[in-house]
């Protein structure tokens, strides 16, 4: 997405502000991802995630990066953190981790950074303070 | 009649619930999270409170993409911990104060605050989480000490109610807690943030300067936090930071000078800053 100056949070770097735009485009993901909160569906799934994914109708895109647990993908292709993070649990990846890996920094790295206090703000708040770099 | 005796601010990161239920919180990691809950669980047993009116998102869980209300207020007898994708808390099952909770649906949508109306709901960590680190551990065969009225606010999906709206929204439920003809100690809390990012390349934001700012106006100038925008919520503390607009909730419903009775603020649990404050009314 372009910026656009009415949702002046897509100047926010390293972010996804989960809008009804991004909510609509990622619906079907997303009710996909809940299914898994429930223990018979978590079951169903992994017996055979592409029979389970048939009921369905997201993008083959979306599909692929759920196949392919693409953590970032998923949040590009309209996913929220609330509804991925239910197929992170599934596969035993806690939110601290999974953080670890859409930052890339590894989950050790980012523990750490963790530890250390977190990411700053300074030098996080706009995404031409990222482009500088 | 029934009163509003104090405010809680608290975090709610389910990794401190899974701390609790597994035994770990005398770790390195976890001591100093919990060592600055200790004055509050001995406080909430001497001002054990009849009712909590509890102000929290729920995560995902109870409410699917299909539905997405901005407020809505548990009214069922009671509610079940939910199992949000490894297994439910083992805690106990939460009661409500039905009568009570029917009387301020009812005031709220006469005061013009268009409540949803849930008569079966479960409830993830952002209820259950709060009672734990206040109450400390209590068992699942057990009962939880108060009787405690949800209210789940929409911060998933942008954009979250305002804190303006929340602030004043706090106003009414006092309103309606004020005017119940029964004799009650009710306490309200307002749960979530303080900075956080979970998702994307930005996740593991904390902002603490910001953060103390934040639970200095809870205590001393509610209406400027009240005032604070969307925007500065969401690139200053953290995408998930706007879960603070729900602690206005909570200070609305209090009178505008309080007394801080307590505060604790500590980095990190998870990916997060844990706040906390409690604020008297007075008497």
């Amino acid at each position: 997405m372009t910026d656009r100056p009415e949702k002046p949070y897509e100047d926010i770097p390293g972010t996804f502000v989960f809008d009804a735009d991004r909510s609509r485009e990622g619906y079907h993901l997303n009710q996909f991802c809940i299914s898994l909160r429930l223990q018979k569906n978590r079951d169903a799934f992994n017996a055979d995630e592409e029979i389970y994914l048939d009921k369905y109708p997201m993008s083959a895109e979306q599909r692929a990066a759920v196949l392919t647990r693409d953590w970032n993908r998923l949040l590009e292709l309209g996913g929220n953190i609330y509804y991925t993070s239910k197929l992170a649990a599934n596969d035993g990846i806690n939110f601290q981790n999974l953080a670890g890996l859409m930052t890339g920094m590894g989950v050790e790295a980012y523990r750490d950074m963790m530890l250390h206090g977190g990411r700053p703000i300074e030098g996080n708040r706009t995404k031409s303070e990222w482009e500088k770099d | 009649m029934a009163r509003i005796t104090a405010g809680v601010g608290c975090s709610h990161v389910p990794a401190i619930g899974v701390a609790m239920d597994t035994g770990i919180t005398d770790q390195p990691y976890w001591k100093p999270v919990f060592d600055g809950f200790k004055k509050s669980r001995e406080w909430m047993k001497e001002q054990n409170p009849d009712v909590i009116f509890l102000v929290y998102n729920d995560h995902c869980t109870a409410f699917d993409a299909s539905c997405i209300p901005t407020f809505a207020l548990g009214c069922a007898a009671e509610f079940q911990p939910a199992d949000e994708g490894w297994g439910p808390r083992p805690v106990p099952v939460v009661r409500n104060h039905q009568k009570l909770a029917s009387h301020i649906a009812q005031s709220l949508v006469l005061d013009e605050f268009d409540m949803t109306i849930m008569n079966e709901m479960e409830v993830d960590h952002g209820l259950t989480v709060p009672l734990s680190v206040m109450y400390g551990e209590v068992p699942q065969d057990g009962e939880w000490p108060a009787l405690v009225i949800p209210l789940a606010v929409n911060v998933v999906q942008y954009p979250a109610p305002t804190g303006n709206r929340c602030y004043n929204l706090g106003k009414a439920i006092r309103r309606a807690i004020d005017a119940y003809d029964e004799d009650l100690n009710v306490m309200i809390f307002g749960t979530g943030g303080m900075s956080h990012q979970l998702q994307y390349k930005r996740a593991g934001l904390i902002n603490p300067e910001w953060d103390n700012r934040f639970l200095d106006m809870m205590a001393n100038d509610p209406v400027a936090a009240s005032q604070i925008q969307h925007i500065e919520y969401l690139r200053e503390t953290g995408s998930e930071g706007i879960e603070m607009v729900m602690w206005l909730v909570m200070r609305g419903a209090l009178d505008e000078q309080v007394t801080e009775v307590h505060r604790h603020y500590h980095v990190p649990a998870s990916n997060t800053a844990v706040g906390h404050i409690i604020l008297e009314n007075h008497a």
